[in-house]
């Protein structure tokens, strides 16, 4: 197998994963987009791992996968808040910070 | 061309190129329906797609133990909590207007942008760079690994998990 294939495939799923982020306005798709983004990561660290023949890439992979879990938990638990206190989860009405 | 010559699939190991190729399709659509879909509980179903393809990747790269955790962590756990942070906001379970903002071609050609970017890059950084799976990469390895070299990151991991648990709670607690 070639490399390419594995790091163009998660290229396209960063793509993607990007313009999620920056089109939605919904809290939770947002967070969704990320988790695309994350994974594209992951693919690219697995893919450089065999690669290089050695195992370290599967491991940062592991750590990415438990830090991706406390960050959904630690979103998810915001975009609650969010909605609670604007009975909204749309992002572009949270301005409060604007200048 | 170094596109041509990286879509001419090479004999030795066709079936390893056909899983890859449908995985890869399969993936490549359910993100673009993650990002583009209207209603919000069809996007975490295709996300489960992606993340399932992932997980098959993770096999075709002899990662068969991270491709294990993927499923019960991703598919298994966020995935339901994503399902949960939907009902829980209410948010318009049906087909629903608004789920976009109003800087979507700005956002499309941003992302075209990094992905043109990005595909030139690798094309010249790594065009014809194969990976040999020689031996297996086993979980045995990987565990090991974990526990020799990494032993202080797990550790710093594992606080992290905590500070987010707690950070969950303390979020979302009604005082």
């Amino acid at each position: 197998m070639y490399l390419n294939e594995f790091l163009l495939l998660s290229a396209v799923l960063f793509s993607c994963g990007v313009y999620g982020v920056l089109a939605r306005r919904n809290g939770v798709l947002v967070l969704m987009s990320i988790e695309l983004i994350l994974n594209a990561v992951n693919i690219n660290l697995v893919a450089f791992g065999a690669f290089h023949g050695q195992v370290d890439g599967q491991v940062f992979a592991l750590f990415t996968v438990a830090i991706a879990a406390a960050e959904v938990g630690v979103g998810l638990a915001i975009v609650l808040l969010i909605y609670r206190n604007t009975r909204s989860i749309d992002l572009d009405q949270v301005a409060q910070m604007k200048g | 061309m170094p596109v041509a010559r990286l879509l001419a699939a090479d004999t030795a190991n066709l079936p390893q190129h056909i899983a890859f190729g449908l995985l890869a399709v399969m993936m490549s659509f359910s993100a673009l329906r993650v990002v583009t879909a209207r209603n919000v509980v069809h996007c975490a179903l295709y996300l489960v797609m992606v993340l399932a393809g992932v997980a098959g990747i993770y096999i075709l790269l002899a990662a068969e133990f991270l491709a294990a955790v993927q499923v019960l962590v991703y598919i298994g756990a966020i995935v339901v909590l994503f399902l949960f942070g939907i009902m829980l906001t209410r948010a318009p379970i049906g087909r629903s207007r608004g789920l976009d903002n109003d800087q979507r071609g700005l956002a499309a050609m941003v992302a075209l942008a990094v992905a043109g970017l990005l595909t030139a890059l690798l094309l010249d950084g790594f065009g014809d760079d194969r990976i040999d799976l020689a031996g297996p990469q086993r979980s045995g390895d990987v565990g090991l690994e974990i526990f020799q070299s990494y032993v202080i990151p797990f550790e710093v991991v594992s606080v992290l998990l905590l500070a987010a648990l707690v950070g969950a709670v303390v979020l979302a607690r009604r005082d």
